[in-house]
């Protein structure tokens, strides 16, 4: 065991574009989606929804379907019964937030369109939808509150017993936390002598549109009560059946196989998991439930929807001065899993990366008769980066410079970091200066400018836009203290544990769980360059709690920047416990024993042994030091001190067609800082997909419903997931300072660029057609609203001086000055006289 | 019931289905071919997409009476003698996909987008492609690696 060779040159794994372990499988078909899974005597479940966003269930007719081929039950929410649970929410964000309790099935009540009412078990899928159809349920329709805004002022209510839509108001204030100045004030003396700016924003209702649609395989039989599902959360999803359905959490073995995608739509615990598990425990067998696409989208949880009213202050030459922040938060009809803390995770980020002296920010959350919303990719960030880079736009064509410059007068200096914010968070690292003048390169930005110029000049039909979006985000969820202190259900911290086999390969157990991430690539990367063995050798466990017995899951960028720190000091500590065998092994004393490259070493001679031999060694454990522990695998628990804070700055270049409103994507060019890059090929598909889903925001995607409340976008013909078609090729680089809140120097990269993408997007719309007298357009920039607010001023058109004309938030004024912005509205969207006619 | 006899990735196979069953659920369920996978109910997703006799169709829009007698190729038979085709290793080689579900649709319309036109522009990719949705990559990698396959050489990287 000398070695006798000198350890060879070691490639470093990090940083290198290794394509991924995982596409093996998933490229040739030898998939295990849960919806694959086929069990001895396995039954199949389907659902009967209300078409109803609010109606009482009078009756509930079961007797037909019971008689039909090959059906072995029916249940209605009546049958359920204290084992069926209930849906948790693990964030109540005010002590007094308003709860409505939320049952799998529902029993007197449906309180959306697409709420379970009854269900049916059969011995094949198609059976069980036949006899759904069979099932007849009497329904008193109720009046519903589906609109936000009417909602918010309790006109009608979405339960009537809890006698308010209201949940909670949570407010954070600069002031009141000694983190920055009075809003109030600064904006009273910009109301003299400076510049406010008010402006209302809609984040509309989103879809996740995960492709792979949710199933659960649940089986009851053994002594563990296994749930398979399409989930990104096996590890509180064991929990919260155990809390709920009184099965002890020691009896439930939660998988998640491969799993489709989430996006933060899997980021739940779902009625149809509580029915399928309670089901299975009613019939003894093995049942499975797939639902549809329609279903999916009707039922799965959407995201965003909230209204925003903003108030920026500043000084004449673009100083800001303070940020005052109003919200609405749509929550459905249920508060969700993580419900109201959505928007309160954006609370720390409408400042982003800007040095606003005052900040106030609070969000009403609201019950209405819709489906429940909780994460989507970004969760409460993107709003917050929407809002702020659409008021920096504002207050630049205010000032009459370029939006760029009007960033730069009030970011945060690359020498200033570390630096505590206005919202009181320590932002670690970044370089806004640096990523933006390498994005202004690549994109060509004067150029472009220019082509603008002459567009606006010649009047030609087709006007180019360029919009920016400097945004930060905080990731890495997240210091336990900090959720706790948010009255948040559950820690932050991350686990894994690393197994060094007998045969030299290394198995590694992790808590994160991914959805298409390829944690099993990079996680092995780490891994392989910690202890020096081949990246091949390492294999990555999770996602089943038998396995991974400890963890919490993937969402909020956390898994490689809290999961990844846990992993690294999981290797470390193998290393750690392997230096007695070494020095055991070369007969020195421990305090001599260096590590590198996979190999422990005496310090000063060419004695050493490999860490894999080491392992053989402890496995058979014949000869070991006395005072020592057999065997060197290792585990670590890590809960970070800190969120991180990727940026980056993107430019979007559209062309809008001003006869049609048709916006086309020219350019799409974007400098990200995400730390340490672990796998740039990775890192940029991250970005890719997360900019397609941030810019389908901007310009395509919606939830919509009628006005009885029934979703009309529920399926893809309607919902406009974006096509190859519809999108472009991304200009994407990275300008990375590592971050000083994890070893490896990383930064989340998952949600940043839907977060970013968006406000880039509408501000480039906005910016094409702002000769025009436009200032805002709605999302989705559809070609008929452009259309419309390019020609609000037109004989017909909109009156100009109100919409949005500032103010409109002064008690004064009162609110007649607000445009109803809602889908279908007959009023053009707004227009703010005082930037009109100004061209950059 | 009705019977049907066809060829599915080179094996004859026969069975009594339903008339109303769909050529997908026959795949995924009589033959357990579950590498071709459902992603929505109205053929919008291509997540399904199959050849019937070396055209591509989504096979949730073709009933499974109607591949009686024809021969049908699915994403476990692409490879052929354990060499993956050109356009798996493209999409392996351009990380053209990420959590993979709409994947064994999207190469096997990549494939019959290239049998049509062995050398198409980006514009053309993009064309050809719209039928299958992509939720996680953005489709920039996916448009990337049917310009590989049709390049037919494969740009460094290990693995």
């Amino acid at each position: 065991m000398t070695a006798t060779q000198d350890a060879a040159t070691v490639d470093k794994e990090i940083g290198r574009d290794r394509r991924r372990k995982e596409d093996q499988r998933l490229i040739t078909g030898r998939t295990r989606w849960t919806d694959n899974i086929t069990l001895p005597g396995m039954l199949h479940l389907a659902m009967v929804r209300s078409p109803f966003a609010h109606a009482r269930i009078t009756s509930v007719d079961t007797s037909e379907a019971k008689q039909a081929p090959n059906v072995v039950a029916v249940y209605s929410g009546a049958d359920l019964d204290e084992s069926a649970g209930s849906l948790i929410n693990a964030w109540p964000i005010t002590p007094d937030q308003v709860t409505p309790v939320h049952p799998p099935m529902a029993k007197d009540r449906a309180t959306f369109a697409g709420e379970i009412v009854a269900c049916v078990v059969a011995r094949s899928a198609a059976e069980a939808r036949d006899a759904a159809e069979l099932i007849d349920v009497d329904y008193e329709e109720l009046p519903a509150a589906l609109d936000l805004k009417e909602a918010a002022e309790d006109k009608v209510l979405a339960h009537p017993d809890l006698g308010t839509n209201k949940s909670a108001l949570w407010v954070f204030d600069s002031a009141e936390a000694g983190t920055g100045g009075d809003v109030e004030e600064a904006i009273a003396k910009a109301r003299t002598d400076g510049i406010v700016i008010e402006r209302e924003y809609r984040q509309q209702r989103l879809i996740p549109a995960f492709m792979e649609p949710r199933s659960v395989v649940v089986d009851p039989t053994g002594e563990q009560l296994t749930m398979w599902s399409a989930t990104q959360i096996p590890h509180i999803l064991r929990f919260a059946l155990a809390a709920t359905t009184g099965v002890p959490e020691s009896k439930i073995r939660v998988i998640a196989p491969d799993v489709g995608g989430g996006f933060g739509g899997k980021l739940q615990v779902t009625p149809e998991e509580w029915v399928a598990w309670w089901v299975a425990r009613q019939l003894h067998k093995p049942v499975k439930y797939t639902e549809t696409r329609s279903e999916s989208l009707m039922a799965g949880h959407h995201g965003r929807d909230q209204w925003q009213r903003l108030t920026l202050s500043a000084e004449k030459d673009g100083t800001v001065t303070a940020f005052k922040v109003d919200l609405l938060a749509d929550l459905g009809s249920y508060v969700s899993l993580v419900g109201g803390g959505i928007p309160v995770l954006g609370a720390f980020m409408f400042n982003s990366i800007y040095k606003f002296p005052a900040y106030h920010w609070q969000v009403q959350t609201v019950l209405t008769n819709k489906t429940w919303t909780d994460a989507y990719r970004g969760a409460g960030r993107p709003e917050a980066t929407y809002a702020v880079e659409r008021m920096m736009d504002e207050l630049a064509t205010e000032v009459g410079v370029d939006p760029l410059e009007i960033r730069e007068k009030n970011w945060i200096k690359h020498e200033e970091f570390p630096f505590t914010t206005v919202a009181g968070l320590e932002y670690d690292s970044g370089h806004y200066e640096a990523a933006t003048e390498k994005a202004k390169e690549h994109f060509g930005y004067d150029e472009l400018r220019a082509e603008q110029e002459r567009r606006r000049e010649s009047n030609d039909s087709v006007q180019l836009g360029i919009g920016v979006s400097t945004f930060t985000e905080m990731c890495g969820l997240a210091p336990s203290r900090v959720l706790g202190s948010l009255d948040y259900g559950a820690g932050g911290w991350e686990h894994a544990s690393v197994r060094m086999l007998a045969t030299g390969k290394v198995e590694v157990v992790v808590g994160v769980s991914p959805h298409g991430q390829g944690h099993e690539t990079a996680f092995s990367q780490i891994v392989a360059d910690r202890l020096g063995v081949p990246w091949e050798d390492v294999e990555i466990l999770h996602g089943d709690t038998q396995i991974s017995h400890k963890g919490l899951d993937t969402y909020g960028s956390r898994s490689l920047v809290v999961g990844g720190e846990a992993l690294v000091r999981a290797a470390d500590k193998v290393v750690e416990k392997a230096k007695p065998y070494a020095a055991h092994m070369l007969e020195a004393n421990p305090d001599d024993i260096e590590f590198k490259d996979g190999r422990l070493g005496v310090k000063g001679t060419d004695q050493s042994v490999a860490i894999t031999e080491i392992a053989t060694a402890a496995f058979a454990s014949h000869d070991y030091p006395e005072d020592i522990e057999p065997g060197i695998d290792a585990e670590a628990t890590f809960d970070p001190v800190n969120f991180n804070y990727p940026h980056g700055t993107h430019l979007c270049a559209v062309e809008v067609d001003t006869e049609t409103g048709r916006v086309k994507l020219r350019k799409y060019t974007c400098v990200d800082d995400v730390g340490t890059v672990i796998n740039p090929l990775i890192v940029e598909g991250q970005v890719h997909g997360g900019l397609v889903q941030g810019i389908a925001q901007a310009l395509w995607e919606e939830a919509v419903h009628d006005d009885s409340g029934t979703l009309v976008s529920a399926s893809f013909v309607d919902y406009l997931v974006p096509t190859a078609a519809d999108t472009i090729s991304f200009d994407v680089d990275h300008n990375s300072t590592a971050s000083t809140t994890n070893t490896l120097g990383t930064k989340g990269v998952g949600e940043a660029g839907t977060i970013a993408s968006t406000p880039a997007v509408v501000n480039a719309v906005v910016d094409a057609v702002r000769s025009f007298g436009v200032s805002d357009i709605q999302m989705p920039c559809t070609p008929e609203r452009v259309w419309k607010a390019i020609h609000a001023r037109d004989a017909g058109g909109a009156d100009p001086t109100t919409g949005g004309a500032a103010p409109h938030f002064d008690e004064s004024t009162g609110q007649e000055g607000q445009t109803d912005r809602t889908a279908g509205a007959a009023d053009g969207p707004a227009t703010n006289p005082g930037t009109e006619g100004a061209g950059q | 019931m009705t019977r049907i006899e066809l060829t599915v990735d080179g094996a004859r196979v026969s069975d009594d289905v339903e008339p109303r069953m769909l050529l997908v659920q026959y795949l995924r369920e009589k033959l357990g071919k579950t590498g071709t996978v459902i992603g929505c109910d109205t053929s919008n997703c291509g997540a399904c997409t199959v050849h019937l006799d070396g055209r591509s169709v989504k096979s949730c829009n073709v009933l499974a009476v109607q591949a009686n007698g024809h021969e049908v190729t699915t994403i476990e038979g692409l490879a052929q003698d354990g060499q993956l085709h050109k356009v798996q290793e493209a999409f392996h080689e351009c990380h053209a996909l990420q959590c993979g579900f709409c994947t064994p649709g999207m190469i096997m319309q990549s494939v019959d987008l290239l049998n049509d036109n062995p050398n198409p522009s980006e514009e053309e990719i993009r064309l050809g492609l719209e039928g299958n949705l992509c939720r996680c990559t953005g489709y920039h990698n996916i448009v990337r690696a049917v310009q590989t396959a049709a390049g037919g050489t494969t740009t460094g990287g290990a693995q």
